[in-house]
């Protein structure tokens, strides 16, 4: 009997250890990688090109695309859940490393060096910052340069959200030229196109490769003091990249110095004003520059949006339940323990207050990016109308209900039970359909930490100007909200005793 | 049945009770009576341990009252508060068998306590199923009383059990708690402000005034023999409709 066991024991073993041996082996024979690459349009094109190269060889790529933001990338980058992004030398000198003084790409080399990071050649243009004008209005002002601007002060200006704040954005071209300007207002770059055109506002931020300089008919105005540093697109990698997927590193610095200004500016045309997919623009131009070939994996309309319900239901299931999980019994001790009560109902407040951008980015040290930080933001994001809602039913009860509660010899426990969380039970289930509608709205901004959802979508189509992909994610979205709105009150119908919803309720 | 020595209880800066002595008898009525914020109402919940004294010591059948065995002495107490108290969300039937529910009664126990009582509050049979939202305010207080009653304590506390009901209900219940406490036999401790409702209801009343008995005795010991002006006071302060009728009024 024990022999038996023994020789079953000892073959399932075995079976294990082959099966580790069979997953663990195959793992490291595939190089993996993680791409990743900001929210505009030329940053997504050359994170396709590098994604292709990396599947032509055979490696298991993973494209984290369009994440919101430097920081966000850059965070990503150092806490290793992305292993390779393109950016611009002038962002690393100026903008991440800002204040370090470095003043060469030699200099920037050094500095990535010790942090395990490497950075390639340049890929061959020069991506900087101009501002930029429609040619009409320029041409009425006699506005050629930016020292021109001085001269109208009563101009609008309209600057992308990162360019207001970036060490190299605003405020420090203010400062240079010392333009007079007050009206200047933040918005998204590629909404700040529309913008120009309709009149909204004068002058703004514009990447001297955008494929709409050309299409808008958009004069750039002269940096004549040079303000604007060199952005020459790069590759940043991390350094074990070089170990972990040589073949992947050596295929892709072949793209130093092969992308002409001309080239990139036809591609982010290509997508941006014939409104090709990435993907295939990438791919178009790896076969022609590179003799790779690439087949892409296209999509269809219904299994995209079947993803993104997925990735959406997947962010908000999990995150309001985990709410409701924790908020009911933190509401209960919050009414129990009334001065910790206070600090409990306090500490959620203040959490409703973070921005949700903000609190997405905090994440990212903390948890890296995709499903896993927006899931917890949006949990904490939950938790207020559940505390709150659970503190205010247990409030609301009358002492003399409460007290009859304890005079019938009940334990505190069943009091809870029996009598007091049944009568709180529709307040609770309001902060619930609360929450609930928040998180469903709330996870849409996901998308720019690489958790997927309607934001996708959202994002996507606000970066292309186009309203249809928008109102994909938009509406959807809109839908959700309604439908767990709408499922909650049907629980409230089952679940909250008639005598709760009695007009003549007697006082509880 | 209750000893009460030497209580006092304050709230913050109000002293509810000062030193408080009162013995209650088994099988008696006793009635708590006097002004508003005297401490009658206090001294109720002390009994039943609602509240706990700040001095001095509550003893049921010899056992002082404590935390620890608060919740097995309370199933040996039955407790009304004006209104009834019920639960809005459970209807009157689960209200009054929610303890015995808890207590792992039989359904067939259950229902037929239930059936007992509903006969002797006169509560309708089909207001059983009814949610308290959808009971007059007698019938809301002839449940609370079954609830009270349902494990059949030794002891009942009311806390002005009929003071929310109009003339004409209140004369009612007051007859038949009346006939209730005399066919059940129970100890009845009872608060009220009503010195009429004190008068007939209660082998003992004990007057209170500012956190302490003024007197202890029947209605009749109270007008007779009364302690302090203050009893007197208190007993004409109420009036009868009959007073305001000239006397020949009211032979025609």
């Amino acid at each position: 009997m024990t022999r038996t066991h023994d020789t079953t024991t000892s073959a399932k073993f075995t079976a294990l250890c082959i099966l580790f041996c069979f997953l663990f082996c195959t793992s490291t024979q595939a190089q993996e990688i993680v791409v990743g690459s900001k929210k505009f349009t030329e940053s997504v094109v050359l994170g396709e090109v590098l994604s292709h190269i990396g599947r032509s060889v055979n490696a298991s790529v993973t494209y984290r695309r369009e994440l919101g933001g430097t920081r966000v990338l850059w965070n990503a980058l150092i806490a290793g859940d992305i292993d390779l992004y393109p950016d611009y030398t002038g962002t690393l000198s100026r903008e991440i490393l800002a204040g370090e003084n470095l003043n060469d790409e030699a200099d920037i080399r050094a500095r990535l060096a010790k942090m395990g990071l490497v950075m390639s050649q340049p890929l061959g243009f020069n991506n900087t910052y101009v501002l930029g004008m429609l040619e009409t209005r320029a041409e009425a002002l006699g506005i050629r340069t930016i020292s021109d601007l001085k001269r109208h002060p009563d101009l609008k200006l309209g600057f992308g959200n990162e360019f207001m704040d970036r060490g190299d954005g605003w405020p420090s071209l203010q400062n240079r030229y010392a333009l007079p300007h007050q009206n200047v207002s933040g918005l998204d770059h590629d909404l700040a196109y529309r913008g120009l055109e309709s009149g909204t506002i004068d002058v703004m931020d514009m990447y001297s490769t955008d494929a709409e300089i050309q299409y808008y008919g958009l004069r750039s105005l002269v940096d004549d003091l040079q303000h604007f540093p060199i952005y020459n697109a790069v590759i940043v990698y991390r350094v074990e990249l070089i170990d972990r997927a040589p073949q992947v590193v050596r295929e892709i610095l072949k793209l130093e110095g092969l992308i002409s200004e001309k080239k990139m500016m036809a591609m982010n045309a290509q997508v941006k004003l014939e409104k090709k997919p990435e993907a295939q623009v990438a791919a178009n131009f790896l076969a022609q520059n590179l003799n790779v070939q690439v087949k892409i994996k296209t999509e269809t309309a219904g299994g995209r949006f079947w993803r993104h319900t997925w990735d959406h239901l997947t962010l908000v299931g999990i995150s309001l339940f985990g709410a409701i999980v924790v908020s009911i019994p933190l509401g209960i001790v919050a009414f129990r323990w009334v001065r910790g009560g206070q600090i409990i109902l306090g500490l959620v407040g203040i959490i409703q207050t973070i921005p949700s951008l903000a609190l997405l980015v905090f994440m990212i040290p903390l948890l890296g990016i995709g499903g896993a930080p927006a899931i917890v933001a949006l949990f904490l994001y939950s938790l207020l109308p559940i505390v709150r809602n659970t503190y205010a039913g247990l409030h609301d009860i009358s002492v003399g209900i409460r007290e009859s509660a304890a005079a019938l010899g009940l334990s505190d426990w069943a009091q809870l039970r029996l009598v007091t969380l049944p009568m709180a039970s529709r307040s609770i289930l309001a902060g619930i359909k609360t929450s609930a509608v928040i998180n469903v709205g709330t996870a849409t901004l996901g998308a720019l930490i690489g958790a997927g959802g309607y934001g996708q979508p959202i994002l996507t189509g606000i970066r292309l100007d186009d309203i249809g992909l928008i109102l994909q994610g938009a509406i959807p979205a809109a839908l959700l909200a309604l439908i767990a709105q709408g499922l909650f009150e049907l629980f409230e119908r089952v679940f909250v005793s008639r005598g709760l919803r009695l007009k003549g309720e007697i006082n509880a | 049945m209750f000893e009460v020595t030497g209580v006092s209880k304050t709230f913050g800066d109000l002293q509810a009770l000062r030193e408080v002595d009162l013995s209650v008898q088994a099988k008696q009525t006793t009635v708590l009576i006097g002004p508003s914020g005297c401490g009658k109402s206090t001294l109720i919940r002390l009994m039943v341990g609602l509240v706990w004294p700040d001095e001095g010591t509550v003893t049921y059948e010899g056992q002082i009252l404590t935390p620890a065995n608060v919740l097995s002495l309370r199933q040996k107490m039955g407790y009304v508060i004006q209104e009834g108290g019920l639960f809005p969300h459970l209807t009157a039937r689960k209200n009054v068998a929610l303890m015995a529910n808890y207590l792992g009664w039989t359904e067939d126990r259950v229902d037929s306590r239930i059936e007992t009582l509903a006969t002797l509050t006169h509560f309708p049979a089909d207001g059983l199923e009814r949610f308290p939202g959808e009971l007059s305010g007698g019938q809301r207080q002839r449940v609370g009383l079954m609830r009270a009653l349902m494990l059949d304590p030794d002891v009942l506390l009311l806390d002005e059990p009929l003071g929310a009901l109009d003339p004409m209900i209140r004369a009612d219940l007051q007859s038949d708690l009346r006939s209730i406490f005399q066919t059940l036999g129970k100890t009845v401790v009872m608060v009220t402000h009503d010195m009429g409702e004190a008068g007939f209801f209660g082998d003992q009343i004990v007057l209170m005034r500012e956190g302490e008995i003024v007197q202890i005795g029947s209605l009749k010991n109270l007008m007779q023999n009364p302690a302090h002006q203050f009893v007197t006071q208190f007993i004409h302060a109420q009036r009868s409709p009959l007073e305001s009728m000239a006397p020949g009024e009211i032979a025609k």
